[in-house]
């Protein structure tokens, strides 16, 4: 099977994909059909494709990552790219190179398609201005991790076939979580009803004007949901900084199966790893097969990352013909 | 000294302070004004004067800007005091305060003579040097201020840092009337704005930036207010960028204290929205904030609450812009746009033409205690020929500053600086275009 020959009619105008902010509900649809194509696929024994043949994929991660790094990495290759991994270490950045000179390094080597993530919100978004080649989003910041809200996303539709009209609490550090400002965009776009439950401190302040309802009370905001979505804590941020200890962070806000008990039956469980446990998840409610999707997530992951790939060949110039 | 006699035909005289407004002419004589008023020369120019046709320009007091970082000495590379003069004369500034947060920081007697004597040698405009309010900007100990006053400092400030030390800030505020110090303040609570990139809102929390709260500002300005009751100290807020700061200085002047405030055209003219994605050149101290605090400023300028407007020029080289907005530089240039996003406001009809002038020129000579800023028999001859009506297009490629960080980029203004003549000299005419 050749997933790739089945989308010969999808419409999507981008050049990047800097974040879930320009999508549309048609292209969030046709890239989640796309991906679904390619799970199917990646449980062949033959992964192989060769789409993406004498392009070049360099992955950019100016923050270590070990399970986005690797989605991308094994993406690239399943569909035929020649990938890189270049860490940047922060002691080039001390030295002075700024990232701008980065982009002219990069140019220089002419790479086809650029995942990147860095530890400054806009700071993707700034080199794609300044690259000649198709940029991916792997998180910038505080601000957009779009393939994870894509991932999440498919996860969801596989399981529950759909996303219009559920009930999603997402739960934990909201201001400072990428994810959790990707996943709100794409499911109010597909019509999700979302809750973000969370302390007030780790609330932006300006949350209100969101299209999402706001609770403190951890089970009041998992009452009937239909999905749950646990976000990572930094550990810095426990110390007294943002909630006053690990203790009491868990106590109010880390989910266990007493508070999950109020979410619908069969609600699922996720997280976009990697987990704390017994800091804002129970090891008991992680590991439970039954409702938790967050090995599943990992898969999934695959997919979207080849989807959105693929999507994005399709704008590079002399494109290889993709056989009918 | 020179004693060239020049006779300006023709004008628009204004003189903010007087609220004279008059077709008439001017006569310098030297660095003076020698005389003015309508039909001064009916019976044609004195002999021997050079003679300028103004054709109803207008011609008003040169503009007095009280905040200019200059970047000389330590960062010649943005900005030199003769760039920033070249700058000045060409945006119609004849007189401005530098900042101390250069390298080595102004905290110093001789450091105070070094800026002038290099302002003396570059000759276009005036540059007044503000004295550092703490050693080396750290905000643990007071300066010299009585020795820098002496020296020629016209105000004490830590530039674009908060004084956070209540107590530290008391006892300068305290110890500065002894000799009527102006005591500028950067109102901006550290703690609540550390680490923060812009405004805290709606946009902070779309694009995931960590935001600086309007709060920060107020706390800052009314804990100062606080500290200037008890000690009757002048005390000028740099900068106001938010309604609710706005609200608790004009209830300090209703209760009679010698404080005051300026504003900036970024926070007269540009929103929050205006970062729109990332967008480094409009990241500036304090930050842009809302609509609401937007129309705030022109309404505390319309009513007075507001003394003086101000370019707050910081220039920033592409180093130091083009990154990533959370760790690029706060900062934009201004001194060459400062009269036309003023006037602005006055074609806009949001502010009269006397009003905005007085605060460009007037009221915060009177600030800075300098005897310019007024047309006058006898007074300085600083004075700038504008037209008001002049289109023109902000081109960062045709600023004369080192640094082309505006946000004002390709922005069209209407009311251009004709001629700048500051102690009696021209020191900049347009081109024509």
């Amino acid at each position: 099977m050749q997933p790739a020959a089945a989308h010969a009619g999808l419409d999507f105008p981008h050049r990047h994909l800097l974040g879930i902010e320009a999508l549309s509900a048609a292209e969030i649809g046709a890239l989640l059909d796309l991906a679904d194509r390619y799970v199917g696929h990646n449980r062949q024994i033959d992964k192989k494709l060769d789409l993406l043949r004498g392009r070049t994929q360099i992955n950019l991660f100016f923050e270590a990552s070990t399970r986005t790094q690797s989605s991308f990495e094994l993406a690239g290759k399943r569909l035929g790219a020649d990938v890189m991994n270049m860490a940047v270490s922060s002691s080039a950045i001390k030295k002075g190179e700024t990232l701008l000179d980065t982009a002219m390094t990069l140019n220089a080597m002419h790479p086809d398609l650029l995942v990147v993530r860095h530890g400054e919100s806009g700071a993707v978004e700034l080199l794609a201005q300044k690259v000649d080649c198709a940029v991916i989003n792997a998180g910038d910041g505080s601000h957009e991790h779009p393939t994870q809200a894509l991932l999440d996303a498919l996860t969801i539709r596989r399981r529950r076939g759909r996303l219009d009209g559920l009930l999603v609490a997402i739960c934990g550090d909201i201001l400072h979580s990428r994810v959790a400002r990707s996943n709100i965009r794409l499911l109010t776009i597909m019509g999700a009803q979302v809750r973000l439950v969370a302390p007030p401190t780790l609330l932006p302040g300006a949350v209100q004007t969101w299209p999402v309802e706001v609770f403190h009370d951890m089970r009041a905001g998992l009452a009937d949901c239909d999905i749950v979505m646990m976000l990572r804590l930094q550990t810095e941020r426990m110390q007294g900084a943002f909630v006053p200890s690990i203790r009491e962070y868990f106590y109010f806000y880390g989910l266990d199966e007493e508070k999950l008990a109020v979410a619908k039956p069969d609600a699922l469980i996720m997280h976009p790893g990697p987990m704390n446990r017994g800091v804002e998840i129970d090891s008991a409610v992680a590991d439970d097969i039954n409702r938790s999707v967050i090995r599943e997530q990992v898969e999934m992951g695959v997919a979207v990352r080849m989807a959105v790939l693929d999507a994005l060949s399709h704008h590079l110039s002399n494109r290889p013909r993709v056989p009918v | 000294m020179s004693t060239a006699t020049v006779a300006y035909l023709g004008a628009r005289l204004i003189d903010p302070a007087s609220g004279l407004d008059t077709h008439g002419d001017l006569l310098t004589v030297g660095e003076k004004i020698a005389d003015l008023g309508p039909g001064l020369f009916t019976g044609g120019a004195p002999e021997g004067a050079e003679v300028v046709r103004c054709a109803g320009a207008v011609l008003c007091p040169g503009l007095v800007d009280m905040r200019v970082f200059v970047g000389e000495p330590g960062f010649e590379h943005m900005e030199t005091l003769k760039s920033a003069s070249r700058a000045a004369a060409a945006g119609g500034v004849t007189s401005f305060a530098s900042m101390p947060n250069t390298d080595p920081v102004i905290d110093d007697v001789s450091l105070v003579e070094f800026v002038e004597r290099r302002a003396r040698e570059v000759g276009l405009v005036h540059v007044h040097p503000m004295a550092a309010l703490t050693k080396g900007l750290q905000g643990k100990q007071m300066t010299e201020l009585g020795l820098l006053k002496k020296g020629g400092a016209v105000g004490f400030t830590d530039g674009d840092r908060a004084v956070g030390d209540a107590q530290l800030m008391r006892r300068a505020m305290s110890y500065a009337t002894r000799f009527d110090g102006l005591i500028v303040q950067h109102a901006e609570e550290p703690a609540l704005s550390r680490d923060g990139a812009m405004n805290e809102g709606v946009v902070s929390a779309r694009l995931g930036l960590p935001g600086i709260p309007a709060t920060a500002e107020v706390i800052l300005v009314e804990r100062d207010l606080r500290l200037a009751a008890l000690t009757g100290a002048r005390y000028h807020v740099a900068l106001v960028s938010c309604a609710s700061a706005l609200e608790a200085i004009a209830g300090a002047k209703a209760r009679g204290l010698p404080v005051s405030c300026a504003v900036s055209p970024h926070h007269l003219l540009l929103t929050e929205e205006d970062v729109g994605n990332y967008r480094t050149f409009f990241k500036v101290s304090p930050p842009l904030r809302t609509e609401a605090d937007r129309r705030a400023m022109i309404q505390g300028l319309a009513n007075g609450t507001i003394d003086a407007i101000v370019s707050s020029h910081n220039p920033q080289d592409q180093e130091s812009k083009r990154r990533p907005f959370g760790q690029a530089a706060f900062g934009a240039v201004g001194l060459e746009t400062l009269l036309a996003a003023a006037l602005d406001l006055h074609h806009g009809g949001q502010v009269d033409l006397s009003v905005l002038l007085r605060a460009l020129t007037a009221r915060p000579a009177e600030l800075l205690g300098l005897p310019v800023g007024r047309l006058a028999r006898g007074a300085p001859a600083d004075l700038v020929l504008i037209d008001l009506d002049r289109d023109w297009t902000v081109d960062p490629g045709r600023l004369r500053s080192k640094s082309k960080n505006t946000p004002f980029e390709g922005r069209i203004f209407r009311g251009a600086v004709l001629r700048t003549i500051s102690g009696g000299r021209t020191v900049f005419v347009r081109e024509e275009t």
